[in-house]
């Protein structure tokens, strides 16, 4: 698995089908689930991302908006990754990918598909679009709770 | 003719290896060494505060800040007691919105817009209106998303109070009729507020001739540094409205009982130390645009919008949504490459365009679409610089764009 994740047609095939065919794509009209609107960072990229955690446990996550390639490939990918695990385990995985996009030692393995965006450090114009969908999943976390 | 080669020589930027590319002028402009150096020249040779030194250097600095709005007055054709330096087009049009429009608008009153406006432009209205439930109305734009006459004067009627236009819109680039508008709006007893932001850099403006009420314009769109805009209202209105700032310089005198006596229009409206810089740069930068002559600007972009636009024409991969636009802004999209992608990977070619909404986020609802690619050209573009960006454009695909990140 990681040695083909070094592959870079490997890597572009999954960025592309991640973007083509978003994953849990299309937000639902269920009030179980938190939601977090990120249009502030950037007047680009706008995007919703919703959470339904119960009992410690991603249940499910969505995301809809308007966004370039990499938020919506990135953002598709942490819906992936993030479904079905605890709190802690998704802080885990969060954590590691913000050590990847900020260019230090990061746990590769629990990072997955994810690590298609390795190399994003290279081009700081596009690490707001890399980070925006794990912005909101790692806030609505945080502030989840908080409210406990 | 414009002697694009001997332009280029100007402009340091342009004359390094890298190769730039540069279509975002619209955002801002490069300097040429000429404002460069006057900038430098203050800080050099004669830096001091103006009108308040005895001094040599304060005088000296001081008679070339009052030239330099007498300089700026001439070139839009007004008095230079109309002129008031801001730090841009966006403090312009708040200190009318707020320091006018607040002033003489009355519930109910109607402020009559349009959808391309710029941000700047338009969110102060939208405080003000609220802040006296006065009324927001767009006139309705033509399929290409022109003010025409036509629409004006229906959208027009007496609970009209004021019109806040663009000049030229910073997104699809259009030229509205300003000089009809301002005459209909009189007509109705209205004030007319402009945004010139995105037409003084391009062409001569004369605003005696326009007869506006306000226009608003920012230095760096026109060569000139940052932090420094203009103001223009005609004297009338400004004798009447208040400052937004009170402080050092705009005042004559003031007691201890808080009466203050204000100093005459402009240097009212001027409270605290200016951009002294940005106001030597900007009339550093109208003098050269003034040795170009803007008839030849005007020429110059028309014929490299022209060229962009038939080039264009020629890609299937394109789709353009002001094709019959004159001036040099043009917006355009990859089909199926999403701007921001677009305009990354033009910026791997050294090309540097602007993508996104242009905080004209309103105007989505004209062109159909929330995001595109803005081009705009100036005084140093050329047709090179078209067939580079043409060769990329044409070039360009999602996996490429996607390449440069893994
Ligand atoms: C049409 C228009 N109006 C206003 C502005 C605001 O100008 P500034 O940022 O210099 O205040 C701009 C600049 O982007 C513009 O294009």
């Amino acid at each position: 698995m990681s040695e083909m994740l070094k592959d870079p047609m490997i890597l572009r095939q999954l960025i592309m089908d991640h973007y083509e065919f978003p994953r849990n794509h299309g937000l639902v009209d269920d009030t179980t689930y938190s939601q977090k609107h990120m249009a502030s960072e950037s007047c680009i990229d706008d995007i919703v991302v919703q959470v339904k955690i119960i009992d410690d446990k991603i249940i499910d996550i969505r995301f809809d908006g308007v966004a370039c390639t990499i938020s919506t490939a990135s953002t598709s990918m942490m819906t992936e990754l993030l479904i079905d695990k605890t709190r802690l385990e998704a802080k885990k995985i969060i954590e590691a990918y913000f050590m990847m996009i900020d260019n230090q030692r990061y746990d590769e393995a629990i990072l997955n598909e994810a690590i298609a965006f390795s190399n994003v450090y290279k081009q700081p114009n596009r690490i707001k679009c890399a980070t925006i969908g794990w912005k909101a999943i790692k806030e609505l976390i945080e502030e989840g709770e908080v409210n406990e | 003719m414009l002697d694009v080669t001997k332009i280029r020589k100007d402009f340091p930027i342009l004359n390094k290896d890298d190769g730039l590319i540069y279509l975002d002028s619209a955002a801002t402009s490069l300097k040429p060494k000429k404002v460069i150096d006057a900038v430098l020249a203050y800080y050099q040779d004669y830096t001091a505060n103006i009108h308040r030194g005895d001094y040599r250097l304060s005088l000296m600095a001081s008679e070339l800040y009052d030239k330099a709005r007498e300089n700026v007055a001439d070139f839009v054709n007004v008095s230079a007691t109309e002129i008031i330096f801001t730090s841009g087009s966006t403090a312009s049009l708040n200190q009318v919105a707020y320091q006018f429009g607040l002033d003489i608008l009355q519930a109910g009153d109607v402020i009559l817009t349009t959808e391309t406006e710029h941000a700047s432009s338009i969110l102060p209205w939208y405080q003000v209106a609220k802040k006296i439930n006065a009324k927001i109305e767009y006139v309705p734009l033509n399929n290409e998303g022109l003010i025409t006459i036509e629409n004006f004067t229906k959208a027009m009627h007496d609970q009209v109070k004021i019109v806040v236009t663009t000049h030229v819109s910073n997104v699809l680039g259009h030229v509205n009729p300003i000089k009809e508008l301002a005459r209909i709006t009189h007509d109705h007893d209205g004030y007319i507020v402009v945004d010139g932001a995105q037409a003084i850099p391009h062409m001569l403006i004369d605003l005696k001739d326009l007869d506006v009420d306000f226009y608003a314009f920012s230095g760096h769109k026109m060569l000139a540094p940052t932090g420094v805009g203009v103001l223009y209202g005609k004297r009338c209105w400004l004798d009447k409205m208040l400052p937004l700032f009170y402080g050092g310089g705009s005042n004559a005198r003031f007691d201890k009982q808080g009466n203050i006596t204000l100093k005459n229009t402009p240097e009212k409206f001027e409270a605290g130390t200016p951009s002294i810089e940005g106001v030597l740069g900007l009339s550093a930068a109208i003098d050269y645009l003034r040795d170009i002559g803007m008839d030849n600007v005007l020429m110059h972009e028309e014929e490299l919008s022209k060229y962009l636009l038939t080039k264009l024409h020629e890609l299937n991969n394109v789709i353009i949504y002001n094709p019959s636009v004159k001036s040099g802004i043009i917006a355009l999209n990859v089909k199926n490459i999403f701007s921001q992608d677009v305009a990354a990977y033009l910026d791997h070619h050294h090309i540097a365009v602007r993508s996104g909404n242009h905080c004209a986020k309103i105007l989505n609802n004209v062109i159909q679409v929330t995001d595109t690619i803005r081009c705009s050209l100036y005084i140093y573009n050329t047709k090179e610089d078209i067939d580079e960006f043409i060769r990329v454009l044409k070039d360009v695909t999602l996996e490429k764009c996607i390449d440069l990140i893994i």
